[in-house]
């Protein structure tokens, strides 16, 4: 089993995706890679073909993609999605994001942070980065990356 | 002289959820194009089918499933998938069969049926298919639907009354229209009860799914004088051109786009370019247009549709909306068919059955909802996975 190399965080806590995001307390960031000759930046990790059409690179390099953008767009699931995703009981409605990384130029979805609604919310607003609890099962919390409005 | 061909027949099986084997609906499709174009079968010399997934094998060689449907008859067949935009590959091999000289006269024919319920991604711990890790974070296709609606609210200032104007003239179109779905025509009132799915977008401002299927019949302009049919409306361009890197568009099922950083560009809206393409081919300019046919899979992405076509200034659809522009009787018409709110997806058939609307209207047959004068056309949708499709129809 592969058990004892779960990664968990300080209070046991695990990444609902392995691998996606650093579990740090302080500064959590997505990971993600970048060609090591175009330097062109991947979310999720591409570590086979560059994209780029003018390289032909095979070669990447595990990098913590900016923790910091501004809103490109948000919207809400008032429904529940079927699985994977594991709902709470009754299912809560919660706020999704696309945030713009100025570094990276690129767009990167996820959910917001909890109890942030879309009425919190507008186009070019700073956000950041921040871990919470995805779902909970035997193994403990599942943590997700979300997107939290600074203040 | 130019790289048309002639559109003789066209043919569509309702839309709807009948329940029946795809296969019925494009039968009824074809044998319709091919009454409407006074082709005998048997003179049919390529069959192109829209592929379809989701009906097993048959549906993976559709070309062939319909030909030996309608009577094996020795004529060449092929099958195209590329998601919503499979019908416009299908004809764009058509036409490419008859501008080399190779066939005459060809077939093109799409059906689908549609699962019920939501179709749901394979189980297991699956973090290689993008597809499973948007479910997991929770990311539904109208998620993608509300983040672009949302974003021209903020950017445009366009408002839930815009998205509602156009679903009441798409209701309206349909509403006469004998292939649509749906022929209830929407109020304000309706829309507000409708439940809200991925804010500011409501149930009513969502496509469904539905059963569908949709056919022509597209000749060389020799075979069409030849038959008495020199001035049948034409296929003037066919665009199915994939994405430039970097993609400035957040596409299903991503989770995030391309990075621009390196490529030293700038991000560029996938949309339009499958549109440019068209126009170029066909020498026609969007001041051209008499009339559109866009994948309104909501009524927010029906405007991101009239700016990529050009037939507005980014940021100004809503303008036209508001004036009534884009309904029957308007100055551009925009689905005029009832599009894609009236209809629901058939994915294989829904890019045919948009050239057939143009065909009718360019005829001038399409009765209630004709469109006066139309002389040109230009349809667009775009599929999964890097498939965009434009078509423009010209008398
Ligand atoms: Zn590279």
């Amino acid at each position: 089993m592969s058990e004892d190399t779960r990664l968990t965080n300080a209070a046991g806590q695990s990444a609902a995706l392995e691998g996606w995001y650093t579990l740090d307390d302080d500064s959590p960031a997505l990971i993600g890679t970048r060609c090591t000759r175009c330097s062109t930046y991947y979310f999720p990790k591409m570590s086979r073909f560059c994209r780029n059409p003018d390289c032909d690179s095979e070669e990447f390099e595990e990098i913590e993609l900016s923790r910091e953008g501004t809103v490109w767009s948000y919207t809400d699931a008032n429904y529940q999605p079927p699985e994977p995703y594991v709902s709470p009981e009754p299912f809560e409605p919660f706020a999704i994001i696309g945030v713009q990384l100025e570094k990276e130029q690129m767009i990167v979805l996820g959910q917001a942070a909890r109890g942030i609604t879309v009425s919190d919310l507008r186009v070019g607003m700073d956000v950041e980065l921040v871990l919470e609890t995805l779902y909970t099962d035997d193994d403990g919390d599942k943590l997700v990356w979300r997107w939290q409005p600074k203040q | 002289m130019s790289d048309d061909i002639a559109i003789l027949g066209v043919g569509m099986h309702p839309w709807g959820k009948w329940g029946k084997n795809f296969v019925e609906y494009g039968v009824k499709a074809a044998r319709d194009a091919l009454a409407d174009s006074g082709v005998d079968w048997k003179d049919i010399q390529f069959v192109s089918g829209g592929g379809t997934v989701r009906c097993g094998y048959p549906g993976y060689v559709a070309g062939a499933t319909f030909a030996q449907a309608l009577g094996w008859n020795g004529a060449e067949v092929n099958t195209s998938y590329a998601a919503c935009a499979s019908g416009s590959q299908a004809l764009a091999a058509a036409r490419h069969k008859i501008l080399s000289g190779a066939c005459e006269v060809a077939l093109v024919v799409g059906a689908d049926t549609t699962p019920k319920g939501f179709l749901a991604p394979a189980k297991g711990y699956r973090p290689d298919d993008p597809d499973w890790v948007r479910f997991l974070v929770g990311i539904t296709n109208p998620t993608y639907f509300g983040l672009y609606a949302r974003r021209r609210m903020d950017l445009y200032g366009d408002t839930e009354d815009d998205f509602n104007i156009i679903k009441i003239k798409n209701s309206k179109h349909g509403f006469t229209n004998p292939n649509a779905r749906y022929k209830k025509i929407f109020t304000e009132e309706d829309i507000a009860k409708s439940p809200m799915v991925a804010d500011p977008l409501r149930l009513l401002h969502i496509t469904a799914t539905s059963d569908g299927g949709a056919a022509l019949i597209v000749s060389s302009m020799d075979y069409a004088k030849r038959i008495g049919k020199a001035d049948a409306v034409k296929v003037a361009a066919i665009s199915t051109s994939t994405p430039t890197f970097a993609s400035g568009n957040v596409e299903m099922p991503d989770i995030a786009t391309d990075s621009a950083a390196a490529a030293g560009v700038s991000p560029i809206s996938y949309r339009s370019t499958i549109a440019l393409k068209a126009y170029e081919e066909a020498g026609i300019s969007p001041k051209d247009v008499s009339l559109a046919e866009v994948y309104d899979l909501s009524c927010a992405l029906e405007m991101d549709w009239m700016e990529d076509l050009r037939l507005c200034e980014e940021g100004e659809a809503a303008h036209l909306v508001r004036a009534g522009d884009t309904k029957v009787g308007g100055r551009l018409p925009v689905n005029a068919s009832g599009g894609l709110s009236c209809f629901g997806e058939a994915v294989p058939a829904q890019a045919i059955a948009q050239v057939c609307e143009l065909t009718w209207q360019l005829r001038g047959t399409a009765g209630e909802r004709q469109v006066e004068g139309a002389k040109v056309g230009i349809t667009a949708n775009q599929g999964l996975f890097g498939h965009g499709s434009s078509v423009i129809v010209k008398r």
